[in-house]
């Protein structure tokens, strides 16, 4: 085992500059510094647990987790503090604390108005999501999950634009509703497992062998599948999100879809299925169908929005029910394609939000029928323009592709009908994206705009999430060694 | 030498990073139009060097696979990163950098003064990047990289004027239905995948490991469908129908672009591709004849189209779909090397067309421009008559007007009457031989008609441009006229090395050179040919001079209709005003698409977002909250409606449960 808890430096870091932010509530400039060298710090924190993989086997510690803490929290209640990485969390935790620092990026100039109290709430909800990613005891599990919830309601109250106020509370009925569940979900497993063993415990691993009756089993797993989809978000429960995205400022829009979404995945993986394999497979069929019409659907509707955020967001439920899918049918190599396209789509979908919000930032206009022949006035922001939603429309050499064609590949042998379906969602995407790029970065403009080509800023940006979409869609094969143990001991090792 | 065959596709990934980052900055268009060129020259020379080590190895030892890196490792699936180089993809490596520096040195001069003229030199690079991992890709996969590489080049180039609503509508076009396609393609492999994954504990998808594995393969069934999902990617990226209607339009880009994406290398990739997979395609008798009637009928459908048109790159568009017919018949009737060698000269001669007719564009233009008229640049009834003042373009033009069109001693020739020969004694598909033989016929006659009646109509009779502008007229510079002699050359003589055993000059060294990769095919073709009829020489050499007879009855209707005498096309177009109308406008098959398809779609789209997830999913919700809301004020909620809305909910939400349990 390492002498440096990193694990809990990875969890503690954003808070402790969260509080640093505090004393520094008058002093914006300073402000904004601090709070970046502290998601870059964090960032470094993150990748440098890149090259603790070679500590397996840990002693104590779950099969697959190369970083494990444990400590006794509060011991009557048989809560503990047990926190692990595995390839699954590495991954996930690199890509909050890269898009952590991206939302901080576009926030840079955006954000004129409670400067500090903005960037102590990213970093509050970096804390937030870390803590998801690697919590394997539910009931910190739980705490953390209600933790990232309170930033984002702010993030969207305070600094959203629209109807932001009703979309900050739908988003936060939402998802409390099922976080509730949970939390009761939660609770009926910590009793049903210590009236059976009479030992009273919430740790993942000590839960995980329970026998539940296939009802109470079916039920509880219900419960939990109902908070992931909430967030993840699956269809029919998804018409929070395109509000939440439209409404938020950029910020709040790359967190939500880069990190928040992703959640729900994780929770599913790691919790919903192996605490419920029984009652997984029983709800699998209906996951499918929700998975495969979610794709269809949300593309289907990102084709007629006028909104590009709201395009987005739409195009984002639609890729989101890819991930569903891949974790739907088990496979190797869907989970494997599941898991590597959640980080896809965090980088992806993020710097599309990015994008708009620059263009916004411009010419606070987020109507596609303002733009018009960009390419001639803003090459290079049309030039990532294009990349990106190449990207987000699967181009095989960038990183969706990987993802999707895995998802695709693994469920194929599952479920041929679904698959065949979710061809379609390969399909609409590219109309969309095409059509976005046609109106907004082809033909002559339609409104004059004076715009200004990107920042240095804002290529730094760009430039980031760019170059790990090419190195996913080019070289993935390090990322998916990660998963590989991982994924083999989730699935039990059919092909 | 075949260990560097990485370098083939670095090449133009280097030239395409150049003028992509710094193309801006540099601005002198020498510079970037030279390292576009060069860049794909020097691709061309490692072919060559590639080709010559090949040509030093015996027949059975010219396979040769190179592993990058690996890329998609993932449970049971692997893909690497790989390269293979053997007798047929080096023919295409050939014809993609050979044909493809020609093009680069044409587009210096054609594109002169364009504003994004390094755009257009990067745009080039990256199409060249992608279709040499198409053909070199050792796997399903790496060839899908290049496969919708190529696809979004093509994108990117057809709306190279990106401020033209219709360029960027075209190329929108083209894009999704070559995407449509590719769901075949992709379909196909997982079905293959799979199939031998679970049956024979095979996981690849890698072409040398099938092929050595293609005995394992049944006659039919799950080949079938693989197959024919694998043809659906091939006639959207193609243009076969029903998806080729993309095609025409994508002449909205530059001409360049035309003569290389649009004939000479990207279209006929589905045609590469199932060469590549022969020995799969053949085990599925029901595919080949699909591929062979569905290429047979494309063939006839687009050259009747082509007789119609006036704008000269239109005429040009509908012949490439109608000759990527006769190769997909090749395809389909166990034809491979045929089809390949068709491919081939089809490259020669109709890149050397387009860039003909870019040619004629680009002096026509230039008058216009300097007599400010507006005419159309493009209409052969602007025309007539440029052969004084375009004498190269003329001649160059005319010599792969002849090849087209079938006349002995020209490519065309050899290779499209070994098609149709082929498609006459290839044992496969009994009765329908003579039919798809027939079809081929007809349509080779279409071919000479139409090729001729645009020569006829540009280059012969009197100059129908305003004759104010007449004097403006003057040949294009070298640039431009020496990719035009060299590929008029190689249409000339590119077919000698395809000669039929039969004339007994010169031995068939193309099909020679291609027998090791079709070897197998053509053996567990052998499993179901119909054995029987040996077809004498005499036969074979009654149809040859049979479709030689032809083209010359094409070319005569031509010259009596549009040379001797001119008022017949008038004649015929009044008293056959439907037929006329209905050929002119393309059997309307755009207009159908877009009833059928596209405008369902949209709708659709909109009646989703509007329709139901505004009012009844979020309505739901909202009703749900403002129930609540109803319920804490007194109840009078109750009356509000929102409970309608509710209920309505629940019912779907049960209704959708419920027929989730029952269907599964």
């Amino acid at each position: 085992m390492n002498q440096i808890p990193i694990l809990t430096l990875l969890l503690f870091l954003p808070l402790v500059g969260a509080l640093l932010l505090l004393a520094l509530e008058r002093r914006e400039g300073m402000a904004r510094v601090v709070a970046l060298c502290i998601g870059l710090l964090e960032t470094v924190l993150a990748c440098s647990a890149w090259f603790c993989q070679c500590n397996l086997p840990v002693a104590n510690a779950p099969k697959g987790f190369f970083l494990f803490e444990d400590l006794p929290w509060i011991e009557a209640l048989g809560i503990r503090y047990t926190i692990g990485m595995d390839g699954i969390s590495l991954l996930l935790v690199i890509l909050t604390a890269l898009v952590t620092v991206i939302a901080m990026l576009t926030s840079w100039r955006s954000i004129t108005e409670r400067v500090s109290l903005h960037y102590l709430l990213l970093l509050a909800m970096e804390s937030g999501i870390m803590g998801v990613f690697l919590s394997l005891d539910l009931f910190l599990f739980y705490l953390f999950w209600e933790l990232m919830l309170i930033p984002m309601f702010f993030l969207i109250f305070i600094w959203g634009h629209g109807r932001n106020i009703y979309s900050a509370v739908k988003f936060f009925l939402y998802t409390l509703i099922g976080s509730l569940l949970m939390l009761l979900a939660i609770i009926g497993i910590y009793l049903i497992h210590g009236s059976q063993s009479g030992i009273y415990s919430f740790g993942l691993s000590a839960i995980l062998g329970t026998q539940f009756t296939s009802a109470t089993g079916l039920w509880l797993y219900a419960a939990f599948l109902l908070a992931f989809a909430v967030k993840f978000p699956i269809v029919p429960l998804h018409t929070w999100l395109p509000d939440a995205h439209t409404d938020a400022p950029t910020a709040g829009s790359v967190i939500l879809a880069g990190l928040l979404l992703k959640t729900g995945a994780y929770g599913l993986i790691r919790f919903g299925y192996p605490l419920f394999p029984e009652a997984a497979r029983t709800l699998t069929p209906l996951l499918i169908v929700l998975a495969v019409t979610g794709i269809i659907y949300a593309s289907w509707i990102a084709f007629a929005q006028k909104d590009m955020k709201r395009l987005v967001a739409y195009s984002s439920v639609g890729h989101m029910g890819f991930v569903a899918l891949g974790i739907a049918v088990w496979t190797p190599v869907a989970l494997s394609g599941a898991v590597l396209q959640m980080v896809n789509h965090g980088l992806t979908t993020t710097a599309l939000f990015a994008l708009v919000g620059m263009l916004d930032e411009r010419t606070h206009s987020r109507q596609i029928e303002d733009y018009g022949g960009l390419w001639g006035k803003v090459p290079l922001l049309s030039a990532f323009f294009v990349l990106f939603a190449m990207a987000s429309a699967g181009l095989p050499g960038l990183n969706n592709f990987v993802g999707e064609f895995l998802i695709l590949a693994g469920s194929f042998k599952v479920a041929h009908i679904a698959t065949i379906l979710a061809f379609i969602g390969v399909i609409l995407p590219l109309v969309y994206t095409v059509r976005l790029i046609q109106e907004v970065i082809f033909q002559e403009e339609r409104r004059p705009l004076t715009l200004s080509d990107l920042t240095l800023r804002e290529i730094s940006i760009l430039a980031a999430l760019a170059i790990g979409d090419l190195y996913i869609g080019l070289h993935p094969a390090p990322l998916l060694e990660i998963l590989k143990t991982p994924v083999a001991l989730l699935t039990g090792g059919s092909p | 030498m075949l260990d560097n065959v990485w370098l083939i596709p670095l090449f133009p990934l280097i030239g395409f990073l150049i003028n992509g980052l710094f193309g801006k900055k540099i601005k002198n268009e020498a510079v970037i139009g030279g390292i576009g060129t060069l860049m794909i020259f020097l691709s061309f020379l490692v072919s060559c060097g590639i080709l010559m080590q090949l040509v030093g190895m015996p027949p059975e030892q010219r396979v040769f696979e190179k592993v990058m890196f690996p890329w998609i490792h993932a449970g049971s699936f692997k893909a690497d990163m790989a390269f293979l180089v053997d007798p047929l993809s080096a023919v295409m490596l050939m014809v993609v950098t050979g044909v493809g520096s020609l093009i680069h040195l044409y587009s210096i001069g054609y594109m002169h003064g364009e504003e994004g003229f390094y755009r257009f030199f990067a745009y080039l690079n990256l199409f060249c990047m992608s279709m040499l991992l198409l053909v070199l890709g050792a796997n399903m996969l790496v060839m899908f990289i290049g496969w919708e590489g190529v696809g979004l080049c093509s994108y990117l180039l057809i709306g190279y004027y990106f401020e033209k609503k219709s360029a960027g509508d075209a190329a929108k076009k083209a894009f999704v239905m070559n995407r449509v396609g590719d769901f075949g393609f992709l379909l196909g492999l997982f079905v293959l995948f799979w199939w031998f994954g679970s049956n024979h504990n095979i996981w690849t998808i890698n072409f040398v490991e099938i092929k050595a594995a293609s005995h394992l393969l049944p006659y039919g069934g799950v080949v079938t469908l693989a197959t024919l999902c694998f043809f659906v990617g091939a006639t959207g990226k193609s243009a076969q129908i029903p998806l080729f209607t993309w095609l025409p339009d994508a002449m909205e880009g530059p001409t360049p672009v035309s003569a290389l994406i649009h004939a000479a290398t990207m279209v006929t990739a589905g045609v590469y591709m199932i060469a590549r997979m022969s020995f799969v395609f053949i085990k599925a008798p029901e595919t080949m004849m699909v591929v062979a009637v569905v290429g047979a009928l494309t063939a006839i459908f687009a050259a009747t189209i082509g007789t119609a048109q006036n704008d000269i790159k239109r005429v040009l568009a509908y012949s490439t779909v109608s000759q990527l017919g006769f190769m997909f018949l090749a395809m389909g009737v166990g034809a491979f090397g045929a089809g390949i060698f068709h491919l081939m000269t089809h490259a020669f001669f109709k890149a050397c067309l387009f860039l003909g007719s870019g040619s004629v564009i680009h002096a026509m233009h230039h008058a216009l421009h300097k007599g400010h008229l507006h005419d159309d640049a493009q209409d052969m009834r602007n025309m007539g008559g440029l052969r004084k003042a375009l004498p190269i373009t003329f001649i160059t033009f005319l010599v792969s007007t002849i090849a087209i069109a079938g006349i002995p001693g020209f490519s065309g020739f050899f290779s499209k009457d070994e098609i149709l020969w082929q498609a006459f004694a290839n044992p496969y598909h009994g009765s329908l031989n003579i039919l798809l033989w027939g079809i081929g016929c007809i349509a080779a006659c279409f071919t000479a008609f139409y090729m001729f009646r645009l020569v006829f109509m540009t280059f012969f009779g009197e100059c129908r441009i305003n004759p104010k502008v007449k004097e403006y007229l003057h040949e294009s510079p070298l640039v431009i006229t020496i990719p035009l002699m060299v590929l008029g050359f190689l249409a000339f003589v590119g077919g000698f090395i395809g000669m039929p055993k039969l004339l007994g000059m010169l031995p068939n060294y193309f099909e020679h050179w291609l027998d090791p990769v079709f070897e197998l095919a053509n053996e567990y073709g052998k499993q179901y040919a119909h054995s029987g009829a040996h077809h004498s020489h005499a036969l074979e050499f009654g149809l040859m001079a049979f479709s030689v007879v032809v083209a010359l009855i094409g070319i005569s209707i031509a010259y009596t209709m549009y040379m001797a005498n001119k008022s017949l096309p008038e004649k015929f177009t009044s008293a056959f005003p439907g037929l006329y109308k209905v050929v002119y406008n393309k059997w309307y098959v755009d207009e159908i698409y877009d009833f059928l398809f596209v405008n369902p779609c949209k709708s659709f789209g909109n009646l989703l977002w509007k329709g139901f997830d505004v009012v009844i999913v979020d309505g739901v919700v909202n009703g749900t909250a403002k129930l609540v809301m109803a319920f804490s004020a007194g109840l009078k909620g109750l009356q509000s409606g929102y409970v309608h809305n509710y209920a309505m909910g629940m019912a779907i939400g049960v209704v959708t449960i419920i027929a989730v349990y029952v269907f599964r």
